[in-house]
């Protein structure tokens, strides 16, 4: 069973072990083709665990995924040309500056103009300020920049986020969301995000999947699950689900 | 095939990844004037240092007198096998260094690919570090390595390949054991100076240190550029010895990198790794 065919991520039976402790716990979901996809729980949820195993930095204990319609853990370079990911817990070379970062990265993923799409995305992102700064001398909101920049250097048809606006200013946070909403109406990309922040979840996903102690506890829309907790918000909706009142809500609903 | 069809082969494109990270490496020497110092400083230093020494033994010492450069070839030839090691193992510890490891292995980058991008770079630094001691005995001791002529050639591939794979291994150590590990990048080739024959013959040291040398490529290159200096002559066993042996060294070089990739993609250790 490889998911819907029209389903850019596809997970079944994803499992994540070290030694004793269960990281991710059996979870199955799909994420459609051109939608926008949030995992949402507390710290130690399996949002990074499941990220980075759909990423390839890490091998599922078990199950299957597949991304892009590859199983990503046998054939993972057959698609990774065609995603790109961005994360608080990694970051580009200090000492380089952020045009020379991009251009490596830009040649690393086989692109034919690097130097065009370097320039596209120096506009679009408004990084003329800090183009030729050393990557380790920006601010927290210029290296988010930086780094959204390079997720969408290969115009990924995938993008993976991991907390895309942590420690940004609430200006510069909603104007990535702002932009990554753009970018995903101009390209049709399918977007998964992890984050605390609830707020830019009901903004920008279509479905939400509830995570808590490595499995997937609820699953919907941000309406939908608003509704069925009877909640006035996703953040109301994700307090119920972490100190567990959200059970009965959803014994209920299935 | 047209031009665009042949830069879009499956093997150009990887040579394309290969020369990113290698022009990678080098902009961060570019941006550093210290390291290309640095790189350059250590090697002259004990050229000078052993250069003198040799001055004192070839007045003092029959053996010495006889081929006034052994001493000054031995330091030059050990360096580029600890360059070679050192410039696998450092170029992988910047990537740790930034927390770039995820974003690497998350691109289309294979770590094949990276090893030869790492062991492109180490024979970079290693010639940026030698060739200015080299050229510097030539007026400070009249001694020119480069008088060896094709041997020199040789003897300078086997002892870098041979850095090239300690220095594959120990990027694996470090990436399984982390910070921890890093001070073996700096260290771990010294254990093998005594039994490499830099400045003396392997049958100085007792017969079993004697069988651990001959295991190691060094200790038959170094054999054999005394042979080339003492006797002016090119011994094809020991090259042949080396060379072989490299091929054993490199594949397990090659593997244990691979392996140690492996086991961090297991335990989740490429997203952690860092300052």
């Amino acid at each position: 069973m490889t998911g819907a065919p029209s389903s850019d991520i596809s997970v079944q039976g994803l499992t994540k072990r070290y030694g004793d402790v269960v990281a991710v716990d059996g979870i199955d979901f799909d994420v459609p083709r051109g939608a926008c996809s949030a995992l949402l729980g507390g710290n130690g949820a399996g949002k990074t665990t499941t990220i980075s195993m759909l990423l390839g930095l890490l091998l599922p204990t078990a199950g299957r995924i597949t991304v892009l319609g590859q199983d990503m853990v046998r054939r993972r370079y057959r698609v990774l040309p065609r995603m790109n990911f961005s994360s608080p817990y990694v970051d580009l070379p200090h000492r380089l500056t952020v045009r020379e970062n991009l251009a490596v990265y830009g040649h690393l993923y086989g692109l034919p103009d690097v130097r065009s799409r370097v320039q596209v995305l120096v506009r679009d992102l408004q990084l003329e300020g800090f183009i030729d700064r050393e990557s380790g001398k920006l601010s927290a909101g210029q290296k988010t920049r930086v780094a959204l920049a390079k997720a969408l250097l290969n115009t990924p048809a995938l993008l993976l986020l991991d907390e895309p606006t942590a420690s940004l200013d609430p200006d510069t946070a909603d104007w990535v969301r702002g932009y990554l909403e753009t970018y995903r109406r101009s390209t049709g990309a399918t977007i998964l995000l992890a984050s605390h922040n609830m707020a830019e979840v009901e903004r920008l996903c279509d479905q939400v999947l509830m995570m808590r102690a490595g499995r997937i506890v609820d699953r919907g829309a941000p309406e939908q699950l608003i509704r069925r907790y009877g909640r006035q918000n996703l953040e109301e909706v994700f307090l119920d689900i972490a100190r567990r009142r959200g059970i009965a809500a959803q014994e209920a609903a299935q | 095939m047209s031009d665009a069809a042949a830069w879009t082969s499956p093997s150009m494109r990887s040579l394309r990844r290969i020369a990113a990270m290698v022009v990678r490496y080098s902009l961060l020497l570019k941006n550093s004037w210290t390291r290309i110092f640095e790189l350059a400083y250590w090697p002259t230093i004990q050229m000078v240092l052993w250069g003198f020494i040799s001055v004192f033994f070839r007045q003092n010492s029959s053996w010495v007198a006889q081929a006034g450069g052994v001493l000054i070839a031995g330091v030059l030839l050990w360096d580029v096998m600890f360059r070679g090691q050192l410039g696998v193992s450092v170029s992988f510890m910047e990537e740790m260094w930034s927390r770039n490891l995820g974003h690497l292995f998350t691109s289309p980058l294979r770590p094949i690919e990276l090893a030869v991008a790492l062991m492109t770079m180490s024979l970079i630094r290693t010639l940026i570090g030698i060739v200015p001691a080299a050229l510097l005995a030539i007026p400070l001791y009249q001694y020119s390595i480069f008088t060896m002529g094709l041997p020199l050639i040789a003897f300078f591939v086997n002892l870098l390949v041979m850095g090239w794979a300690l220095g594959l291994m120990l990027s694996g150590l470090i990436l399984r054991f982390g910070q921890s590990a890093e001070s073996l990048a700096w260290l771990a080739v010294f254990l093998l100076a005594p039994v490499s024959a830099i400045y003396y013959p392997l049958s100085i040291l007792p017969p079993w240190l004697q069988a651990v040398g001959w295991a190691l490529p060094s200790a038959h290159v170094f054999e054999g550029m005394r042979a080339v200096l003492f006797e002016q002559s090119f011994r094809l066993d020991h090259l042949a010895w080396a060379a072989g042996l490299n091929l054993v060294y490199m594949a397990f070089g090659v593997a244990a990198f691979l392996f140690a990739v492996r086991v961090a993609r297991r335990r989740g250790l490429l997203l952690q790794m860092g300052e």
